[in-house]
């Protein structure tokens, strides 16, 4: 995606551009809420002009896979941006440009309670923290899409059932997920079996998407598949 | 849809990485991470026993990841030796992704083991069957090429485990092509400038091993053998491993290594050092008889 919204195709260019809006859109929301502080009406006038900015300024042709990541691009871009509309005192309003995407600002804004108060001192650390956020919600949400589509819904809420809990306590067992879905134990586990395989898979597809290079892809699915289980 | 919570985060990365293995496996948890690879603790409830499971994390589009666990796997299986961790199984993941199945080593890392003992002979005697084990492959055509303290765990019992044989190469023309790869500092140079090595690099290794085990303060002797094999030109190392256990065994017998030869004045304090007692018994008695002489003519 990211070698496609350098295209020189605009319509190849400007699909790419969209579902990088898509990608993204969240974490520079929420990195401009918990990072530069912004209120929330500041936070997603800038969302979008950054974006804009990002799209009229060209920078996603600007950007070299060998400097750095694309994520790490783009974040600098975000603080370089963030850090003129501050001096600056004033909001550009451009709207308009970004219609193919749909941002959901509300959403957005109620989810952040449900972070951990406080801002990471390493601040690629919290830009990270949300892209990854946003990476596999999209993951999930396809997941959900794919199994609906084909008649396996059951197979998703048990996968959902397993994974979504709040906390560890709250996590139901296989035996659990059986009796509230009314399936065999044997079921659940094979259910869940196929939807990880299936969700690494997107998860794993989106992310290359929104990486420029192949060892960049590489690298992160390896930060991204690192966590202790 | 809400954002997902830090927690389901979490789970759902965990999921993703989560290896599917056949049922007779039940995951335990975490026991490392390498470069590529996670190697993960399993019950084996068929054969009731604990196993370590190195699964590679990602399947890579070249295979060349896959071909090197595959060729690790086997070199493991060709190495039927005490301080060499068995190999159960091998086999791939239906998302694609390269397994094998070991035998589960606990233990601690050789410089943590090394210093927990008291002295410098039990630190040498920990260290000799390094070596032995070394020689071992070395004698099956096998280098190691990334021999590091932490690559070597020491089990509650003393006994050796070389692990970690993912940069090993057979020394046959078949596979011996040249690979940086290894730990900067274990590793010798010509394998750091990518060229062909032997297991003279493995002794390479073994010296930075031994001066690492016994410290700057060590023996002359010691620091002398550690520097030998730890020579930057391959032709200035001891020429094999059994040849560096050679030495060492001769330092342990209380002769002087080939490393640090003896001068007159080194054999005659090392001749002390063996023989004090008599020494001192005889010295004692002519001082007595001398003291003796001189009041008599008085």
């Amino acid at each position: 995606m990211v070698a496609r919204a350098r295209s020189h195709d605009a319509e190849v260019r400007q699909l790419a551009r969209g579902a990088l809006i898509e990608a993204y859109w969240r974490p520079v929301y929420t990195y401009l809420r918990l990072q530069w502080r912004l209120d929330p009406d500041s936070a997603a006038d800038a969302t979008q002009d950054f974006f804009v900015s990002l799209i009229e300024r060209d920078l996603v042709a600007r950007y070299q896979p060998d400097k750095a990541r694309f994520r790490t691009y783009l974040r600098v871009c975000l603080d370089g941006f963030a850090g003129n509309q501050v001096k600056a005192g004033r909001r550009h309003k451009r709207g308009g440009h970004l219609s193919v995407v749909s941002l959901d600002f509300v959403a957005a804004e109620g989810d952040l309670p449900r972070f951990e108060p406080g801002t990471p001192a390493d601040v690629d650390d919290l830009f990270y923290r949300e892209w990854t956020r946003a990476l596999l919600d999209r993951a999930l949400a396809e997941l959900r899409a794919r199994a609906e589509a084909q008649g396996r819904t059951v197979m998703f809420e048990a996968f959902a059932l397993y994974v979504l809990a709040d906390d560890e306590s709250s996590r139901p067992g296989y035996a659990e997920i059986a009796r509230r879905l009314g399936l065999t134990t044997t079921m659940v586990t094979n259910y869940l079996a196929q939807m990880r395989r299936e969700f690494r898979a997107i998860a794993l597809d989106l992310l290359r998407d929104i990486t420029g290079s192949d060892d960049e892809w590489e690298s992160e699915a390896r930060r991204l598949l690192g966590g202790d289980w | 849809m809400t954002a997902l919570s830090d927690a389901a985060v979490a789970r759902l990365r965990a999921e993703a990485a989560r290896p599917e293995l056949d049922p007779r496996y039940t995951l335990r948890g975490v026991a490392g991470r390498g470069g590529a690879a996670t190697i993960y603790v399993a019950h084996d409830d068929v054969l009731d026993r604990d196993v370590a499971i190195k699964v590679l994390d990602l399947v890579d589009a070249d295979g060349e990841a896959a071909a090197r666990m595959l060729r690790e796997a086997q070199i493991l299986a060709h190495l039927d030796h005490p301080g060499i961790v068995p190999i159960h199984e091998r086999g791939t993941l239906p998302d694609g992704r390269s397994f094998y199945v070991m035998k589960l080593v606990r233990g601690r890392p050789l410089d943590a083991a090394a210093a927990a003992l008291p002295g410098l002979a039990e630190r040498l005697a920990l260290f000799g069957r390094v070596l032995e084990t070394v020689a071992f492959a070395h004698a099956h055509g096998v280098v190691h090429r990334d021999l590091t303290p932490a690559n070597i765990l020491v089990g509650a019992f003393g006994e050796v485990m070389v692990m970690d044989w993912g940069a090993a190469c057979r020394t046959d023309a078949a596979d011996a092509r040249p690979i940086v790869i290894g730990t900067p500092g274990f590793m010798a140079p010509e394998q750091e400038q990518g060229d062909a090595v032997d297991a003279r690099a493995d002794v390479f290794a073994l010296g930075r091993l031994l001066a690492c085990l016994t410290g700057p303060d060590a023996d002359a002797a010691v620091q002398a053998m550690a520097q030998r094999a730890a020579a930057a030109s391959p032709d200035d190392r001891y020429p094999s491993v059994e040849a560096f256990a050679a030495d060492l065994g001769r330092y342990q017998r209380g002769a002087a290594p080939l490393a640090y030869p003896d001068s007159i004045l080194r054999r005659l304090r090392r001749w002390y050092r063996r023989y004090e007692l008599p020494v001192l018994l005889v010295l004692a008695y002519l001082v007595m008889r001398a003291a003796l002489l001189v009041w008599q003519a008085r």
